[in-house]
Formats: C-alpha cells, structure tokens, sequence
C-alpha cells in the first residue's frame, strides 16, 4: 500500500477528482439547470450604452473624441468597459473592495437586494471579482450611486470626498482639472455598468437543492 | 523506510546524492523574496495609516505593492524553499539522487525569471483576477493576443519541470515501502500540477460568474492545502525524528493523518465563498468537512507532540526543533479556529473582515515560514560548510518572529471582529474603518517585528556562509543528557 503508484494515482488523482466534480461539476449543472441563466458576452453587454458614458461624452468632448474618435458607440463602450475592468483587476481594486451582497448582516440595506447567479453569467465576470475583502463598500451595486463627477473627484483625492478614506489616490488617472485619461474613462465607465445586470422584475432566485432567499 | 544516517551518502558511481549548490541557491532566493515580500507588506500597510511613500507612482500603487506581497509570499519564497528542501530529502530517503543537476539549474533561473516576469507585469497592469494565483496569463482577456509574457504558461513549464526531476528518484524508488514524508511529497507534486491547471484556466476560460467562483476558492484552498501543507507536513515528519533522533511516536495516527488530509482537504474549496450565489448545498459539503479535518489535525498534532516526549529540552537546545513546534502550535491554533469560523454564524460576521488577514498570517508565516526557518537551521550549515555565525542572531529572529505574528494575530482578529459588528450594525463605513485605524498601526509595528526577526536571520545566514569556521557534522544532535 505505502508505494508510489498509491500515492500518485489513489491519493494524488483520486481525491484531487472526486473534490472536483463535488465542487466544481455540481454547481456548474446545477447552475446551468437554473432558469434564465443565459451567458452574455461582452458585446451583447455593451449593446447600449450607459447614460453615464454618454455623459462622460458631453462632459469632456475633447478628450473623449481623442480616445473614442467614433463617440459614445456600443463598440467604444464595450472596449471601455473591458479596459475599465482589466484596470480595476490590475490596481487590485478588487483586494479592498467585494463584488457581491449577502443575505446576512444587513447587507441588502447597505447595498440593495443580494447578490444572485445569474447576475454573474457574462464575459465581465470571467473570472468573477467577488473578492474576499472590504476595506471599502462593496461595489455589485455600485450603478448610479454616485455621479461621474464624484467618481472623478473621489479619485483624485479620497480625502477630499470623505476625509476619513484609506483609499489610494488614483489621480494620475486624470488631468489635475478632472479631464479623464483613456484610463480614467475606462474605469468609470465600468464602475457605473456595475449592477446592471441584476433585474429587479426576475424571479426571486430557488437554487436548486438548496433554500430559497426571501 | 531508509534509514537516516548522519553522513553524506554516496551511490556507488561516486558522485554525490545531494546537490548542495542547488540547495543553497534556492534557500537564497527564498530568502531574497521573502525580504521583499515582508517589505512590500510593511509599504501596504502603510497606506491604512495614511503614510504611503509613493502616493504619486502609478507602478508602485498600494494596489500593485499588494499583488507584490503575496505573489512573492507565495511563488517566490515558499517555492523557492520547498523545492531547495526537496533537494535534500527525496534524493536522501529514496537513496537516489533527482533527475539531473542541469535540469536543477534551468529551472531554478526558469523560476527567477518568472518572478521578474510576474512582478514586471504587476507594475504594467497585468493580473489575472485569481486570489493567490494573480500571474499574468499575458493574454488580452477573451482573445489569444499577447499582451504580456504569458507568466501563467511559464509557471506551469516550470512546475512540470519541477515535478519531473523530483518524480524521477520518486519513481525509481517504486518498489520501497514509502516513508511518510514521501507519501506527502509524491500526492503534493500531482496536486501541485492539476491544481495550478484548474485554477488556471477553468475560471478564465471556461466557467463564468458563479460556477468559476467555485474553481477559484478550489484553487485557493488547494495550493495552500495540496501544496504548501503536504510540504510542510513532509517535512516535518522527516526532520523532527532526524533532529529528535527518534521515530515519528504513532505509524497508524500517521496514516490517518494523511488519508484524511488527501481526502476532506480539497473538498472544502468552497468556503472562501459562503453565503454566496453559489448552491447551498454545495457551501454545506465544504462547510461539514472542513469541520471534519480539524478533527484529522489534531491527530497529527497530538502525534507530533507525543513525539517529543521526554526530548523536551530540545525546544531549548535545537532552534530547528524551537521553530517547528512553535509552527506545530500555531497550526493547531489556525485550524482550531477554522473549524469555528467556517460557520455561517461566524462567517456573516468576520469574512471581509481583518479576521481573515489574521488568519492567513497565522498560517502562511506562523506555520509555513516557521517550518522554512527550521529547515534553513539544519540545511543552512551543510551547504555552506560553515558553522552558525551567532546563536544569539538566531534568538533574536526566532523571537522577534514569534513576538510578531501573536501581536499581528491577536490584533487582527480583535480589529475583525470590531469591524464585523460595524457592518451588521449598520454604523456608517466611516466609523468602521476609524475603528480599525488603531488596528492597523498595531499591524504595522507588529510587521516591523517580524521584519527586524528575518534581517536578523538573513544577517545571520550571510555571516556564516563568509565565516570561517568549518561545519563539522555533529555525532549527535542534540545532548543526550538533556532527556
Ligand atoms: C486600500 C484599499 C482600497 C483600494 C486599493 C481601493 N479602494 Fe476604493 N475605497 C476604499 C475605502 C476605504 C473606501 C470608503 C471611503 C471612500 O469613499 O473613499 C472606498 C470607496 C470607494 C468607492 C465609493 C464606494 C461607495 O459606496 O461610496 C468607489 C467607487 C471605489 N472605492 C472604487 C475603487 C476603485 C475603482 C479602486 C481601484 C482603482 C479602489 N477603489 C481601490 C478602499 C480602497
Ligand atoms: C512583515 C510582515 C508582514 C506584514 C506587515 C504584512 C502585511 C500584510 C497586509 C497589509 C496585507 C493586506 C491585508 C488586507 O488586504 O487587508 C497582507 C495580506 C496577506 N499577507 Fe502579509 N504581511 C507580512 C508577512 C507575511 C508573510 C511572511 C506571509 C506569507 C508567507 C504573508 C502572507 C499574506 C497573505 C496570504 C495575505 C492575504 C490575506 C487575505 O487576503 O486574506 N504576509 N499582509
């Protein structure tokens, strides 16, 4: 028994397989069964949009026309998008910040209605960026919360929007006017898309084995 | 089970069994990243004060100094120290030497260079958005365009390598009975391997949202569990008898040990993310046995301990035997309070909370570098051929380390469990992180302790390797008198 192939193949591939298909194959089917669970790509996300994008547009129509030449098109928001989250991954935003609401401690009257599957089922949550950490509020419902010109001034200084912030300044993102870099664009232009995909009118979601969230 | 001898073996070709400049290469280099990484957590903790040196730099954002802090933890300092360990102790219990000594060269520079590669993409921006497994895949998300060094491929070059050349004297040992720390070694290194593909590519390839969120806490989980605790483990049950010069005191609590480990570890991936949008019933699943394995460590903590029975002066006599048992301790303590904050009931209040951060030092430097250290101890002298420079250096970084971690511990969860409560208590964000503020300075010190501890180490292991006392292997190891 104490040999090799014991230790390679019993213990090695055998325990390493059944955890798999426990934790991974049996949620992937049972989310996959789950109703209205269909994946989004990127473009489907971007078909419209944001006012708030379209706003950055009216804003600072020179620097938006010298990053996005076409305007405020679905192609343009979509590339803004993907740069604003590969952004919010690279700084580790997402180390200080979660991305999802639980059904516990009040949450939902901090941030709004929990966090459900389906809301997570597109191309900007491959991987998802639930994180494991806050230091600041969570984000999943982030979506008109605040106006672009809080963003931007928040990100030039944390401080100076609320004077007991941790979080760093992010201002070379940005002209010391405010005027956003192609990154500061970005980066709001994601934050604002975060919690549109959650739809107040879906059925409150039954996960399948488990128990319903009233 | 080979036997342990006090001197060098040497097959009957001649040449030596162990590569002791293999050794001493990667125990540099581990020492280097952990420096670096210890610093990069002391320059991020300075941004909860409000005295973060480069305010102004976007590549050396607290954000980056973050992803530098644990990648280095993790790929830089434990890698580079347990595959240097693993030079020493596969090629001495199987009796035969790794697969080649070129191959030790290219993949100790392949590693290096995928350190530089990962920390040259954190500065740029790029950064797979894995907890624990943040090197860049070099792909433009959703394409298959470089836009960097593709860091994730070179890792898994890397580890295969790794893999072949300690598997080979595994596998030509095939017909031995295997000594418990190969049993460790061996399933490590196939985890090793499926776990760094799963966690790779599942969730940025193939499963969105939810159900990769349940491939990314497996991944977490497992390199911690599947990795860095059968390389641990293993090498606790090697050197403590080694040192102790007395077997491991209970074979069947051993074997417990280990089946249990290989069989409820991996399923308690799940639990970095409960109460999410991920089944219930598949939270529950991780929730029962990570319950269950706390029960399984202390198995082979009581086997540990009964083990040094009647030696326990050694604890004053042997540094290396002083840090694994103090690692031993606070590997109970870790898992003791897992076995509690793995509940919803503790879960709702503690998880995003410093509890956490707490948690993963206890374990990560309290446990795990413990070990490291205590294996540097015995290795240290055999590879330079020098004696120790000052046992008082050695005390002082024993010390300060110990003195460190319990502060940071006790700190941390005190400040979680504050921080916790805020939220529930529906207090605004601002009194949460005010709260925490005097916490965080508590941190600090406490990391400027740990610090102090390691350059005194460090300090140490420089001195010896340019003192010149020549290392005598020692008859006995520690003084039989003492019993
Ligand atoms: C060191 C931790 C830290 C990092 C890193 C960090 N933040 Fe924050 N963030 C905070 C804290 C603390 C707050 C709450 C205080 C405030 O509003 O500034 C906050 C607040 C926010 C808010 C306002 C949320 C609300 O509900 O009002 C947004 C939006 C935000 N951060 C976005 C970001 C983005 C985007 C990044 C990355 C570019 C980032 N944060 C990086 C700590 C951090
Ligand atoms: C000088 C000593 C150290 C200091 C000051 C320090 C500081 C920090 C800080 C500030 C964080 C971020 C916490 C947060 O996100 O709120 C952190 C996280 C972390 N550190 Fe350290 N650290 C130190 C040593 C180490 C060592 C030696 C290791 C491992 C070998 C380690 C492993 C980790 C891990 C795994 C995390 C992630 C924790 C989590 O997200 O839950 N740290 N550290």
């Amino acid at each position: 028994m104490e040999r090799f192939y014991t230790f390679v193949f019993v213990a090695g591939v055998g325990c390493f397989g059944i955890a798999f298909v426990l934790s991974m194959v049996f949620p992937w089917m049972s989310l996959k069964e789950y109703h209205g669970m269909e994946y989004a790509k990127l473009d489907q996300l971007a078909a419209h949009p944001s006012v708030e994008f379209q706003q950055l547009e009216e804003a600072y129509p020179d620097a938006f026309k010298a990053v996005y030449p076409e305007g405020a098109t679905p192609g343009n928001y979509a590339k803004a998008l993907r740069a604003g989250r590969d952004l919010y991954i690279g700084q580790a935003c997402w180390h200080c910040h979660s991305q999802y609401v639980r059904v516990v401690s009040n949450e939902e009257q901090r941030w709004g209605p929990p966090s459900e599957a389906y809301e997570y089922n597109n191309e900007l949550n491959q991987p998802h960026l639930w994180g494991t950490r806050r230091v600041g509020p969570d984000l999943a419902r982030l979506h008109g919360r605040h106006t672009n010109d809080w963003h931007i001034a928040h990100f030039l200084n944390p401080k100076d929007v609320t004077p007991y912030s941790v979080m760093p300044s992010y201002a070379y993102y940005f002209e010391p006017d405010g005027t956003p870099h192609e990154e500061g664009f970005a980066l709001i232009t994601y934050l604002q898309w975060l919690g549109t995909t959650f739809n107040p009118t879906h059925e409150q979601e039954v996960y399948p084995g488990g128990e319903g969230n009233e | 089970m080979a036997t342990h001898s006090t001197d060098p073996q040497v097959p009957s070709d001649g040449r030596p069994l162990v590569s002791y400049p293999l050794i001493k290469y990667h125990l540099v280099a581990g020492g280097i990243c952990v420096l670096i990484s210890m610093l990069a957590g002391f320059l991020y903790s300075l941004q909860f004060l409000g005295y973060y040196p480069f305010p102004h730099s976007e590549a050396l954002s607290p954000g980056h100094i973050r992803l530098f802090h644990t990648n280095f933890a993790a790929y830089g300092w434990l890698v580079n120290g347990f595959t240097g360990m693993c030079y020493y102790v596969i090629p001495r219990l199987t009796g035969y030497r790794v697969a080649s000594e070129k191959l030790g060269w290219l993949i100790f520079w392949v590693w290096q260079f995928i350190l530089l590669c990962m920390a040259g993409g954190f500065v740029h921006n790029r950064c797979q958005a894995i907890e624990w497994g943040e090197t860049p895949t070099g792909f433009r998300p959703g394409s298959f365009e470089l836009n960097w060094v593709p860091v994730d491929l070179l890792v898994t070059v890397g580890a295969v390598l790794v893999i072949v050349q300690l598997m080979v004297p595994l596998y030509k040992a095939r017909a031995q009975k295997y000594y418990v720390t190969l049993w460790y070694f061996t399933s490590g290194l196939v985890w090793l391997a499926l776990t760094y593909l799963m966690g790779n590519i599942i969730p940025e390839w193939v499963l969105p949202g939810a159900a990769g969120a349940a491939v990314t806490g497996l991944f977490i989980h497992d390199l911690v569990g599947l990795y860095v605790t059968p390389m641990g483990w293993g090498l606790m049950y090697f050197f403590v008898p080694l040192i102790l010069r007395k077997p491991i005191w209970s074979h069947s609590l051993s074997v417990i040990g280990f089946w249990a480990l290989a069989f409820f570890y991996p399923l308690g991936g799940v639990h970095h993310f409960l109460i999410s949008p991920i089944p219930d019933y598949v939270e529950f699943g991780a929730i029962s046995t990570t319950i269950a394995i706390e029960v399984v460590v202390t198995t082979v903590v009581v086997n540990f301990f009964m083990t040094l029975r009647g030696k326990w002066s050694a604890l004053r006599t042997n540094m290396g035997i002083r840090w694994f048992y103090a690692g031993a301790v606070m590997y109970f303590i870790t898992c003791f309070q897992c076995a509690f904050h793995v509940t919803w009931m503790f879960q709702k209040i503690i998880h995003f909370t410093d509890w956490v951060v707490g948690h993963a030092h206890m374990i990560m430097f309290g446990t795990f570098s413990f070990w490291l250290f205590g294996v540097i101890d015995w290795l240290w002298p055999r590879v330079v051929k020098r004696e120790w420079y000052s046992a008082r250096l050695k005390g002082w970084h024993f010390w300060l380390s110990t003195l460190g971690i319990a502060i940071m511990f006790l700190d941390l969860t005190m400040a979680g469990l504050i921080a916790g409560f805020m939220q529930k208590g529906l207090n605004p964000w601002s009194d949460m992180v005010t709260a925490s503020v005097p916490f965080w300075w508590v941190r600090t010190f406490a990391g400027f302790l740990i610090i102090t501890g390691l350059m005194c180490g460090l300090y140490n292991m420089w001195m010896t390797a340019k003192s010149d006392v020549v290392y005598v292997e020692e008859e006995h190891y520690i003084s039989l008198a003492a019993d």
